[in-house]
């Protein structure tokens, strides 16, 4: 029967004709680079003047200070910041699944709030509330719980401690909504036989909400840990950075990974073989991290 | 009501309550700032003040604020408007007309989705550079165009689109195209609206990309400008908070007028 095939050949074409644009479009604009970055990064030299350089890149990775700075601060970022945000947004969420909960839309629409705004400008609104005799200083020393200003734009630790505070508040409501979401797919009626059987509820929530939220556990996970990886709108916004000199913060306290590639590229005279070599430490680390998270994620099963 | 429960439910409100309060603050700080000098903003002020004309002329003098504005809405709008063409359509083939060698494709495609930027902002500012387009908007909207995830977000929506109306549009004669132009689009409205949501927050808020290819100041948008005026080594605030609220109205404005396409279009990723 020649009927069919034609008609399938009829299909398949069509099917290309859809699927090629954005095909050729990724190819140039995604494919393209990343096998071009790959290749930069076996180049040394300044500027467009590159020559092969083989492992010279990956050997002075370990002999830069400057790059060991930007690859701790941003693990460091990445270990503390990502399970505060993720045990916050569960419990905010399994607080406001209870169905009994007054103003649960309200507080819940609120909480999600932060999302609305983009990096940079809540950046800039955090600055202006840490600064020495800000909003924030003063509030705390109202309440008593400071007895001078914390010095978050001038001290390193304060400073990743307000990084750390900012992304919190940025995301905590964006990973609440996709657990929220998980929630509501849960038989209810799983809670109540536990709660007859006099499982308390802290039992209740490790043995029974978190195993079945496991799958979207591991999604949040997986999307924080990409997005602190890439940080770079609040490190290069949030604290009072000299960015003509190209520096993040005191002492570099919140230089990124991503920054300090934007700098090797963009502020001193370009680096690009090394800068990509960088590129591809992050692209290493989330690969390393997914692939852990999903393995781990596996194993308790 | 027995005293642990009372308890218990002052602990609940009390939480949920510090958290709404903590989420929504820095609006409300924004909000006040705009009408407050610097002076009283980096001493805390909280209260409404009266600068609000002055920091508002400041901000349309100084920075140029309706051209701005309307680099970031142009290239936003278009952005945006491209993606979803070319994304949905793909999303559409990819999940309607499959065979082997597709499958291979898709699953390299969401790979993409996990590639840093930083790998490929060099290359890019390169290819840009070689194409004449540095400093320019299309530089900026072309390689958001085919995004891998909005790809992935259209197909996961298309498994929803029942089989019998492509069906039945077959059977009537309709062209391919025709049956994605007139009954896809339309009847997929709400995955439309979701999409354009998210890619439109995307685009309006983008930094980085922005950062390296637009140079002159008239060239850019609204994002950079907050980002330059913040960075001085005296800020001056009160403007900051004129700009931050422009900036943030777009979106907000967005968020509250399609509410559940903003959620849903956020939860698209796990559906």
């Amino acid at each position: 029967m020649p009927a069919p095939i034609s008609l399938r050949r009829y299909y398949d074409v069509n099917g290309w004709f859809f699927v090629v644009p954005a095909l050729g479009l990724i190819a140039v604009f995604m494919i393209y680079p990343i096998i071009w970055s790959l290749w930069m990064s076996f180049q040394t030299g300044r500027g467009l003047v590159m020559h092969f350089g083989g492992l010279a890149n990956i050997v002075r990775l370990t002999e830069d200070p400057v790059f060991q700075l930007a690859l701790t601060n941003t693990i460091l970022f990445f270990v503390i910041q990502v399970p505060i945000m993720l045990t916050l947004a569960l419990f905010t969420a399994v607080l406001l699944d209870d169905p009994k909960l007054k103003f649960a839309g309200l507080i819940r629409t609120a909480i999600f709030l932060p999302c609305v705004m983009s990096l940079v400008v809540y950046s800039v609104i955090f600055k202006s509330m840490f600064v020495d005799d800000g909003v924030v200083n003063r509030a705390l020393a109202a309440v008593g719980a400071i007895s001078g200003p914390i010095p978050w734009m001038s001290d390193p630790f304060w400073a990743r401690v307000l990084l750390i505070v900012a992304i919190t508040w940025r995301w905590t409501g964006y990973n609440m909504i996709f657990y929220l979401a998980a929630l509501q797919n849960i038989d209810r009626s799983i809670y109540e036989v536990a709660r007859i059987d006099g499982v308390p509820a802290t039992a209740r929530f490790f043995r029974l909400t978190v195993p079945m939220l496991k799958p979207v556990i591991l999604f949040t996970t997986v999307t924080s840990t990409i997005g602190t990886l890439q940080l770079f709108d609040e490190a290069r916004n949030i604290v009072a950075s000299d960015t003509s000199a190209g520096t993040a913060g005191p002492g570099d306290s919140v230089l990124t990974l991503s920054v300090y590639i934007y700098n090797l590229t963009f502020r001193f005279m370009p680096s690009f073989g090394y800068a990509a070599t960088v590129s591809y430490v992050i692209v290493i680390l989330v690969a390393l991290l997914s692939f852990v998270q999903f393995t781990v994620a596996r194993e308790r099963d | 009501m027995p005293l642990p429960r009372l308890l218990n439910r002052i602990g609940v409100y009390g939480f949920l309550g510090a958290m709404a309060l903590l989420s929504v603050f820095p609006f409300i700080w924004m909000i006040v700032g705009t009408t407050n000098s610097t002076g009283d903003i980096i001493l805390g002020h909280l209260g409404l003040g009266h600068a609000f004309l002055d920091n508002t002329q400041k901000f349309f003098t100084q920075a140029n604020a309706p051209l701005i504005f309307w680099n970031s809405a142009k290239i936003s709008l278009l952005g945006t408007a491209l993606t979803l063409a070319v994304s949905s359509v793909a999303g559409y083939g990819f999940e309607i007309f499959r065979s082997p060698g597709r499958d291979w494709l898709y699953a390299g495609l969401l790979l993409t989705i996990m590639i840093p930027f930083a790998v490929l902002m060099i290359p890019l500012f390169m290819i840009m550079g070689r194409l004449g387009l540095i400093n320019t908007h299309i530089a900026i909207i072309l390689p958001t165009v085919a995004s891998g995830f909005v790809i992935f977000y259209f197909r996961q929506a298309t498994k929803a689109f029942p089989s019998e109306l492509r069906d039945a549009a077959r059977v009537d004669g309709l062209k391919e195209w025709q049956i994605f132009l007139y009954i896809y689009i339309p009847t997929m409205r709400s995955t439309y609206a979701a999409a354009f949501v998210i890619v439109f927050m995307a685009t309006w808020n983008n930094y980085l990309w922005p950062l390296i290819v637009l140079q002159t100041n008239e060239m850019k948008t609204i994002t950079l400008v907050i980002s330059s005026l913040a960075s001085a080594y005296y800020p001056d605030y009160g403007v900051v908070m004129v700009g931050a609220l422009v900036a943030t109205l777009p979106t907000l404005i967005v968020f509250f007028a399609m509410q559940r396409q903003f959620v849903q279009g956020m939860l698209g990723a796990i559906k």
